[in-house]
């Protein structure tokens, strides 16, 4: 069956039924609906909600219960998710579990509440002080973020490891038809590190604090050893006519939807455009890129910041191809005659260089 | 012979790092006799602070885990919400709860989170070798306020538990010292007291502990024991400063 | 087919349950629907606007630059959103409280005056679905007879008790427009 739901709230509910028992969070726009349909259900049925002094607070929460052994969850944007990169480096540090949402709004510093894209590389580098790395998924529909919600909690339980959705303010706002009949709720994973009281087992203790320079470097090594193996178990991306193309866009979230909107313009001009849509923006479909830079050329990337993605996509060429950028930043969202426009504009530009050649 | 005291068999036989005089190791030792004594011990989480009791998980053999600096409140209530059934307490010092964590610490106290805070204060920031803290009293020389605190410049030193005490979600709080054996044994008392409580599901409690720093107050362990007394506590004056009935 | 309309108006009108009426309505038919809210600052009495898509195909943007259909519920919104109606496009205004005249002479408007005909239902509440009624007729985005009988469903169990009324004050705006 399918209803009419916000991504806030669709949202919230995925997240319910994939055995969340603990949310935590702090007011700001554009993701208040999240907090307030958490604030329902999770109380109605004798779950966890709590909200919290400041988003430090929450995600320090989240780090509490989750070392429980709890499915726990914070959500904020822009300002509120730069005072969570403290929280998120200790559940890095620690191996915790936790899924964190950013619907990001327009920024640098107090900017606006409008949709945006620039909480890319925050995101995708850790964010926050040390080396580590968080799994970022990037939904582009109200559907697909139910979707994500419960790969994100089986995701943080697998690898003992904080994962981000990272939305915008509309995909958060906006309404779609969503169904949750295909929902399963993720995997039970033994869980051999919790606390919750030495009964019937040795003390633990659970700590990031390493003097001994020797052990910190063999924790940090550990870590790179397990997010190299989250770059080649878990990428997922999105292709949209692609065989033919002799341009790809590289666009995600609700960027890669506007996209598909010009992209059916473009075909219609006999234009072979395709896209590579990027559903985790970390690890990043590189290999994709790579092989596709065997027989394309021209890659465009577009996305609602002043270029943030584009250095991912010339890290995973590799100096292959011709990279193409068009970016929107401030909170502006173009249409998809917009992109149209451009993207044809380079397309043509181009071939015209090509024939030179 | 009589046997008059012995190790808890929960303090682990491991050596302090803490200095000479300090206060700490009496902290520690009493927290884990009065988990012994009321077998707590498969029940109990500790969240251990940033600051010179961040080590204490090599000293306690109980579940512990390390929060961030100043977010102990926080960590604890993340883990009571998700855990009622287990007993859990941070351990935090002045420049951990009455400055950098003074929201987590407010708010959890304010919402009568069902958790203990132990809360550590000796006046200075220990581990980062000995500047002011909230809770430094003025004219007290530190490395930050070398010609004296001076409340124009650096305000007055911090008195949490009466601040806590007009929050509606406290429940118990008293000031204890470890200055000398009798205040020693006050301490032990109001730490099993707020574990109680927490055990009964009375709510906040706070034991706030004056503990000595003498090599950051550059004293003598002795004098450090005095000052305590003679001037530290007329700031910061021991007893219970609340205690709700039911 | 893809229709993009904005429903505009002040806080208070019914403005946003007019977009997600219709959102419902369209999504029951099993048409490809988005609904957009305009949000921001939150202002008791302040504008309010939202961007209903319908299509039969996956939607692209929510977001509508050039709508072919506006309804304006207060003359700030006429002023507005004229502008940005596409040529050949269909505005229709809440004549109750707007004036009507514009520069715009490659658009069509339709005066409905929705006060004065909630009136004769006994209350204003209903201006904004006597509206609705007009649009659907008018742009024929759904079915007006798949719409009276998923009305229960539309309006979900919170007003159950409305049904009655809403549907009359749709029916009343749906014949107040000629064919």
């Amino acid at each position: 069956m399918k209803r009419l739901m916000s991504g806030n709230a669709a949202l919230g509910e995925a997240a319910f039924l994939s055995g969340c028992t603990c949310y935590f969070g702090y007011p700001i726009t554009p993701q208040n609906e999240l907090t307030e349909y958490m604030a329902k259900r999770m109380v109605e049925a004798g779950r966890v909600f709590i909200q919290s002094e400041s988003e430090i607070a929450a995600i320090n929460m989240v780090l509490g219960a989750s070392v429980t052994g709890a499915r726990a969850m914070t959500s904020s944007s822009g300002p509120g998710m730069s005072l969570k990169q403290e929280g998120i480096s200790y559940l890095a540090a620690d191996e915790l579990p936790a899924v964190i949402v950013d619907m990001v709004r327009g920024g640098p510093g107090m900017g606006n509440i409008s949709p945006a894209q620039s909480d890319y590389l925050q995101a995708t580098r850790g964010g926050g002080h040390g080396d580590y790395k968080t799994i970022v998924l990037a939904p582009g529909s109200v559907q697909e973020l139910t979707e994500v919600v419960p790969l994100a909690f089986d995701l943080a339980d697998k690898y003992r490891n904080p994962v981000i959705i990272l939305g915008d303010g509309m995909l958060g706002q906006m309404m779609e038809p969503v169904s949750f009949d295909d929902l399963k709720p993720p995997a039970e994973y033994e869980k051999d590190y919790t606390l919750t009281g030495a009964k019937g087992r040795p003390a633990r203790k659970m700590h990031s604090l390493l003097f001994d320079t020797k052990l910190l470097e063999e924790h940090n090594w550990k870590l790179s050893r397990k997010f190299q193996r989250i770059e080649q178990n878990e990428v997922k991306y999105e292709t949209y006519l692609t065989d033919d193309a002799d341009m790809i866009v590289v666009a995600y979230g609700i960027g890669a939807r506007i996209v598909k909107g010009a992209i059916k313009r473009l075909r219609q001009e006999n234009l072979k455009v395709g896209m590579i849509r990027p559903i985790t923006l970390w690890p990043f479909p590189a290999k994709v890129l790579q092989e596709m830079a065997k027989t394309v050329n021209d890659f465009f990337v577009f996305e609602m910041s002043a270029g943030q993605m584009v250095e991912d996509v010339k890290l995973s060429l590799e100096g292959k191809g011709h990279i193409h950028f068009y970016g929107r930043p401030g909170g502006v969202i173009p249409t998809p005659v917009e992109l149209f426009r451009i993207i044809s504009r380079h397309y043509y530009q181009a071939h015209a260089l090509k024939r030179k050649k | 012979m009589k046997k008059v005291y012995t190790r808890p068999k929960l303090l682990k036989e491991a050596h302090f790092h803490y200095c000479l005089g300090c206060g700490h190791g009496i902290i520690n030792r009493l927290i884990m006799e009065v988990i012994e004594e009321m077998n707590l011990q498969e029940k109990a989480i500790c969240v251990a602070p940033a600051g010179c009791g961040m080590l204490l998980y090599n000293y306690f053999e109980i579940d512990v885990l390390e929060s961030a600096h100043g977010r102990g409140a926080a960590v604890a209530t993340g883990i009571k919400r998700a855990s009622p059934q287990n007993l859990v307490f941070s351990y935090q010092g002045d420049g951990d709860l009455a400055a950098i964590g003074t929201a987590e610490g407010f708010h959890a106290a304010n919402r009568g989170e069902n958790i203990t805070i132990i809360f550590v204060n000796n006046g200075v920031y220990g581990m980062t070798g000995g500047q002011m803290a909230p809770t430094t009293l003025l004219t007290q020389v530190t490395t930050t306020t070398p010609a004296g605190r001076d409340a124009l410049i650096a305000g007055h030193p911090v008195r949490i538990c009466e601040v806590f005490a007009v929050l509606d979600g406290t429940s118990y709080l008293e000031r204890v010292a470890v200055n000398k054996p009798s205040a020693v044994i006050k301490t032990k008392k109001a730490i099993a007291k707020a574990f109680q409580r927490q055990l009964d599901g009375r709510g906040f409690s706070l034991v706030e502990i004056l503990s000595p720093c003498p090599t950051n107050w550059k004293m003598g362990a002795i004098e450090a024991c005095q000052w305590v007394d003679e001037v530290m506590s007329k700031q910061f004056p021991l007893g219970v400063v609340k205690e709700v009935a039911c | 087919m893809l229709i993009k309309t904005i429903f505009s108006g002040f806080g208070g009108q019914g403005v946003l349950s007019m977009g997600t009426t219709l959102a419902n309505a369209a999504m029951l038919e099993g048409k490809y629907v988005t609904y957009l809210p305009a949000y921001g600052v939150e202002v008791r009495g302040g504008t309010a606007n939202c961007t209903v898509v319908v299509a039969d195909e996956e939607i692209a943007s929510p977001v509508a630059s050039e709508p072919d259909f506006v309804i304006a519920m207060n003359q700030p919104s006429f002023a507005r959103f004229q502008s940005i109606l596409q040529a050949g496009g269909l505005l229709c205004a809440n004549s109750s409280l707007v004036n009507t005249e514009s520069a715009r002479s490659d658009i069509e408007i339709l005066a409905i005056p929705t006060s004065e005909l909630a009136e004769k239902l006994g209350t204003i509440k209903v201006a904004n679905m006597i509206m609705l009624g007009a649009l659907i007729k008018a742009s024929n985005i759904i079915s007006y007879e798949a719409m009276i009988k998923n009305l229960n469903e539309i309006l979900g169990e919170g007003k159950a008790k409305l049904i009655k009324l809403n549907k009359e004050a749709l029916e009343l705006g749906y014949n107040y427009v000629k064919e």
